[in-house]
């Protein structure tokens, strides 16, 4: 029911919304709680276990009931809490877990079923038969019980990440955290002010009290105004602060266009901030806490301060004849309250004996308590226990007030435990629970509006004087300072389900029964119940939960002690967080200078790392990868191929002792290298094991250039950081990556000579560029680098030049190429090559494999040390049943093979006992017109024309092979030197 | 003879101007990373001789619109402009990169808004004033951002990573053009 001139509702801005297929109206400021129950709209969902219609408990994030789902098609979202969702023109939302309807709900029969669904059923009950549980059990219980559902779909909507610094955070925007900002602020501070609700002011929103003379609401505006105007002040609405972290870091999750119908294109949903802050001021208020007694969880009951919010804040009465239920002063407001605003008072009733309760034009009972409630779907009378016995009252919304506990959940965060106040009969936060957090007003047990506004003051001046800032004085503005005036009452004995956690249906019955079971811990009491485990942490329940357990375990609150909180304060979407990793955020691409061409061409890339590499150049008639890889190799084999190399990780090192670096890191030596010469080297782990391997140039006396593996550039920088920052600081050498400063292009096959002749500066010929030179060279008018090395067995190069020039260079060596019945090759035709020669990738080398298994332990010299020489002479490293590197060849030339094939001796059976070796690199050789493998084989070296078995048990491919030398292609080596 | 034709790493993808934001290649002509050999006081007077600029300390650059020297890592520094005087590599690794790297500058109101959406370092002014530089990450990059005036940055990854550099960009200037 809407009141006619309250509110800070925009009554000129009509809003239409829709919930469960009906449009309703609001205005401009309302959340869809209020525009709902100003529709005289009460049951908004279905608890989770027992489908019990729910209505709204509270006015904020810590709603436990009337969870909401918003959207449509991939942009659905579930469990949002119609508290916080604000209506715009054309949103759509939904109630939850109901079926067929919010009103008519079949798996509502759980509630009769509610004697043996208690705490501890699903432990007792679904043991049997083991099986059963993720087959059966599981999936009907979750189909039965759950909040909302995803859509399933992709979600398109975008979603933004973001950090902040400042030197002072102060989180919350109500009289404390206004106050804080401002003192902070004025003593010159750079400071952020972050709050949950659209609206600065907090709880002065939701109440009539006046701040300086003026109504405590216009107080906040105003200075929200101003401080918006100061350079150094950030003031962040709809931003809720979920975590605090280690050294002065916050998450917090802020609503950027969820106000509205903004969708798609750039503009975020949702900001996930990571601010760091000097400095922290948790200002984050108090929460009341419902009382538990039979059915007080009907439609129409909530709490005292959320029916004031209603009121004050949206202008909208949560009923027509409304009876509030306190055991404090405090909740005597919202009778007045609505008294004043013309609403009918069915009564007022204080569990206090002794209550004094001022201005009460309404009935007032004193030392009295709601023991049940009648009205399924909608609140229709209360009963009234005295010493006169029991009565009913007509009523349709019961403001109930068991006391309000502090904010405390961010001091949790880091493992801080609040502690026991008994003057106000609630936990608060221990001092120095989150270094640099200062903690004001009710979120410290400071209730009045006057407490709140000093303690944000006396908070900033703490907070400046760790900043080494001077805080100027701040006069502290008039306020109503009423003590905070309380007798506890947690639950009110009696028969049926008293309610605790309203989110996830635990009742007073349940926690007793943990009790009686044993589980008297508060941690084992919450696992074993599920109390304050849902999406709201027990922010309404966990400190009734917890004094109901002390008094069934016979223990006083302090004992019993209290669950702590962990990140996140609310429910934060996955969306958010991974924000800016979706579509190309996801990893950044490298591409090389060649790719616009190789594109061009057709070539479908395949990532390397983070590279983009061409795995074949498709021609018109090619119907298959191989037709095309097979005519790749053809070139280089029987003219001259060009393919880019650029990816090849290329350290430049330098300095007096870069030879000795290189003898080091490396197992055979460099230092002995003629300058203008590449020697392949091959690099081991601390571990002994193979690390990498690549050749290395060197260039001049104290000048090397180091290549590695496309995959291993990081790893061995970063390894050789290690070295010369860890183990030999001492040495005179630096190095830097140079991958990306040169373009590299392979130039391989019988032809690639006469190419490179018609594009350098200067002609090659054998004797001056014989196989492994290195040198100078100029390349079309361009100083470039020119290395006579090979990856295919052929007479090769590999030619360099600065990046800028490196897609004319390509398109260039393309151009002569074709010209000479040659042209580009990929990945796939780079491959056969290799494994036609022998040579080894990362397929082989893939970290668990020593020198001595790829036949390379001749390479690890014995007159130096190196890194790994070591460690790979431990027993077993060496030893000859360990798999060697060998090559295998199908018995029948037609057979195909397959990567990752195990292999077994002839008749053994198939089984992992059995395994003589594996597979881990195959082609088809259209050298030698079948197909070929490199394999690591159980004493391979010796077993050379054995026969053995191969099986794919995942391809299905069975084969007889025959172990053979790894190299299939010019044994001699005499192509290269051609 | 042939002419092969230069290309800079982010042709074709720049300029962008969104919002009150622009984003622009800059050619800082020669890049040399200069590595010194143990002490750097000797690399520091080689470059003040020659090049007229003090070695800066860690997380600053020296020098001016031309002729810059950029803190560039642990004990390494990038000289950008000049063509780095010979004498330097008596004292330090003298490393051509100049085609290493993609330069671009981020410019205008909002650009220090721009990169709190990609970089986890603070750059506001107060802290990250003009002439100081950092080594850091632009969203899954590594990265050197230097702050080279009140509302303008000088940002370099590698150079292959130009187009992911210029989308990371782009959607956090569109993010940040989205709230005016």
């Amino acid at each position: 029911m809407r009141i006619a001139g309250k509110g800070l509702i925009d009554r000129s801005q009509k809003v239409s919304f829709s919930f469960d297929g009906t449009s309703y109206q609001g205005f401009a400021g309302d959340t869809v709680a209020s525009a709902l129950l100003a529709n005289d709209i009460t049951l908004m969902g279905r608890s989770f276990k027992y489908h019990r219609p729910r209505g709204v408990l509270s006015a904020g994030s810590e709603e436990p009931n009337a969870l909401i789902t918003t959207g449509q098609g991939g942009g659905r979202a579930p469990n949002v809490r119609a508290t916080v969702q604000e209506i715009y023109g054309g949103l759509v939302t939904r109630s939850q877990n109901a079926w067929p309807s919010l009103g008519f709900d079949v798996m509502a029969m759980n509630d009769l079923g509610a004697p043996f669904l208690g705490a501890g059923f699903y432990y007792k009950t679904f043991m049997w038969p083991k099986q059963f549980w993720e087959a059966v059990y599981e999936p009907v219980i979750r189909k039965a019980a759950g909040l909302g559902a995803l859509s399933g779909k992709n979600n398109e909507d975008t979603y933004e990440k973001a950090y902040a610094f400042c030197d002072l955070l102060v989180i919350g925007g109500g009289p404390a955290g206004l106050m804080a900002a401002w003192a902070a602020a004025q003593a010159g501070a750079d400071v952020i002010l972050a709050d949950e609700d659209a609206l600065i002011g907090g709880r002065l929103n939701a109440e009539t009290h006046a701040v300086e003379g003026m109504p405590g609401a216009t107080w906040a505006a105003q200075m929200a105004a101003q401080l918006g105007e100061m350079e150094n002040v950030r003031i962040m609405t709809r931003t809720t602060v979920t975590g605090a972290y280690d050294g002065g870091m916050f998450g917090a999750l802020e609503r950027v266009n969820q106000h509205n119908d903004r969708r798609g294109g750039a503009a975020p949903l949702e900001s996930f901030w990571r601010i760091h802050a000097r400095q922290s001021i948790l200002a984050a208020g108090a929460l009341e806490r419902p009382v538990a007694f039979q059915n007080n969880d009907r439609p129409g009951i909530m709490t005292a301060g959320a029916v004031r919010a209603y009121l004050n804040r949206w202008g909208v009465s949560a009923g027509k004849q409304v009876t509030v239920f306190g055991n404090n002063d405090d909740a005597h407001q919202t009778a007045r309250d609505l008294h004043a605003a013309g609403v009918h008072v069915a009564a007022l009733i204080d569990s206090r004996h002794d209550a004094v309760v001022e201005g009460a034009d309404f009935p007032v009972y004193r030392g009295a308590q709601v023991c049940n409630a009648t009205g399924r779907k909608a609140l229709e009378s209360i009963t009234l226990r005295s010493a006169h016995g029991e009565q009913a009252i007509q009523t349709d919304c019961l403001a109930m007030s068991g006391g309000w506990n502090p904010s405390v959940h961010l001091t949790c965060h880091m493992n801080g435990r609040p502690r026991w106040n008994a003057d106000v009969q609630a936990f608060v936060p221990t001092p120095g629970a989150v270094p640099g957090m200062h903690v004001a007003g009710a979120c410290n047990g400071v209730f009045s509006t006057h407490g709140c506004l000093q303690a944000g003051v006396v908070a900033a001046k703490t907070a400046m004087a760790a900043l080494g800032k001077r805080a100027t004085s701040v006069q502290v503005p008039q306020a109503e300072d009423a003590p905070y005036r309380l007798t506890p009452l947690w639950a009110v004995p009696g028969k049926g389900r008293a309610w605790l956690d309203f989110q996830n249906d635990v009742s007073v019955k349940d926690v007793k029964q943990a009790a009686v079971e044993s589980f008297r811990s508060v941690e084992h009491m919450k696992r074993y119940t599920t109390q304050g485990m849902a999406t709201d942490q027990g922010k309404s329940s966990n400190v009734i939960a917890l004094a109901v357990l002390a008094d069934a375990t016979g223990r006083g609150i302090p004992e019993t002690g209290t669950t702590t909180f962990r990140p996140p304060y609310v429910p934060v979407s996955i969306a958010a967080m991974g924000a800016g990793a979706q579509g190309k955020g996801f990893a950044p691409e490298r591409l090389t200078t060649s790719h616009a061409r190789s594109k061009a061409m057709n070539a479908p890339m395949i990532e390397a790392g983070l590279w983009y590499r061409p795995s074949y150049f498709p021609k018109a008639a090619e119907t298959h990868w191989r037709h095309s890889c097979d005519r790749e190799v053809g070139y280089v084999r029987k003219a001259v191929g060009i393919c880019d190399v650029s990816t090849l990780g290329k350290i430049d090192i330098q300095g007096p002792d870069a030879a000795r670096l290189l003898d080091f890191v490396y197992t055979n030596v460099f230092s002995t290298l003629k300058i203008g010469r590449v020697r392949y080297g091959l690099m081991l782990r601390e571990d002994g094991h193979v690390m990498d391997d690549g050749t290395c140039a060197r260039l001049g006396d104290q000048h090397y250039v180091m290549t590695t593996t496309t995959a291993a550039a990081g790893v061995v920088m970063r390894h050789l950081e290690w070295v010369t920052q860890a183990l030999h600081p001492e040495w005179r050498v630096r190095f830097a990556s140079v991958t990306e400063h040169w373009a590299q292009f392979a130039v391989a096959g019988p032809k690639s000579r006469d190419l490179l002749n018609e594009v350098l500066g200067a002609p090659l010929d054998n004797e001056h560029w014989p196989f492994m030179a290195c040198g100078a060279v100029e390349v079309a008018g361009v100083a470039g680098r020119l290395f006579r090395i090979s990856f295919s067995g052929e007479h090769a190069y590999e030619v360099a030049v600065p990046a800028r020039y490196g897609a004319a260079l390509f398109d260039l060596l393309l151009a002569k190429a074709e010209a000479l019945g040659g042209g580009a090759y990929g990945m796939e035709a780079l491959n056969v090559l290799r494994i036609e020669k022998g040579f080894i990738t990362h397929g082989e080398i893939d970290g668990r494999v020593t020198a001595f298994d790829i036949g390379m332990q001749r390479t690890v010299s014995d007159k130096k040390d190196c890194i790994g020489k070591t460690m790979s002479q431990r027993p077993g490293l060496m030893d000859a049943e360990r798999p060697q590197l060998v090559g295998l060849r199908p018995v029948e030339t037609a057979q195909e093979l397959s990567g990752g094939a195990h292999l077994y001796d002839q008749g053994a059976e198939a089984i992992r006992t059995n395994i003589q070796g594996y597979v881990t690199s195959v082609a088809y050789s259209p050298t030698l017109g079948h197909m070929i493998a490199q394999a690591f084989v159980a004493r391979g070296a010796a077993r050379m024309g054995e026969v053995i078995r191969f099986v794919d048990a995942v391809r299905g491919l069975e084969a007889e092979v025959e172990i053979c030398a790894p190299v299939f292609v010019d044994p001699e080596g005499e192509r290269v030197r051609g | 003879m042939v002419e092969l034709e230069q290309k800079l790493p982010c042709a074709g993808l720049l300029p962008l101007s969104i919002g009150k934001v622009t984003l622009e290649e800059v050619d800082l002509g020669q890049l040399c990373s200069l590595s010194p050999f143990g002490d750097a006081s000797l690399l520091g007077a080689a470059l003040e001789q020659h090049h007229g600029m003090a070695l800066p300390q860690p997380g600053r650059m020296t020098g001016k619109a031309g002729a810059r020297c950029i803190w560039f890592g642990r004990e390494t520094w990038l000289l950008a402009g000049p063509v780095a005087y010979a004498d330097l590599a008596q004292s330090a690794a003298v490393v051509d990169q100049s085609d290493g790297w993609a330069s671009v500058a981020l410019r205008g109101p909002g650009a220090v808004d721009v990169l709190a959406r990609l970089v986890p370092v603070d750059l506001r002014e107060s802290t990250f004033k003009r002439g100081h530089s950092a080594r850091t990450m632009v969203q899954h990059m590594t990265a050197s951002i230097t702050r080279t005036g009140a509302q303008s940055f000088l940002i370099l990854v590698f150079r292959s990573m130009a187009g992911t550099l210029v989308h990371d960009l782009k959607c956090a200037m569109e993010a940040v053009a989205s709230r005016r």
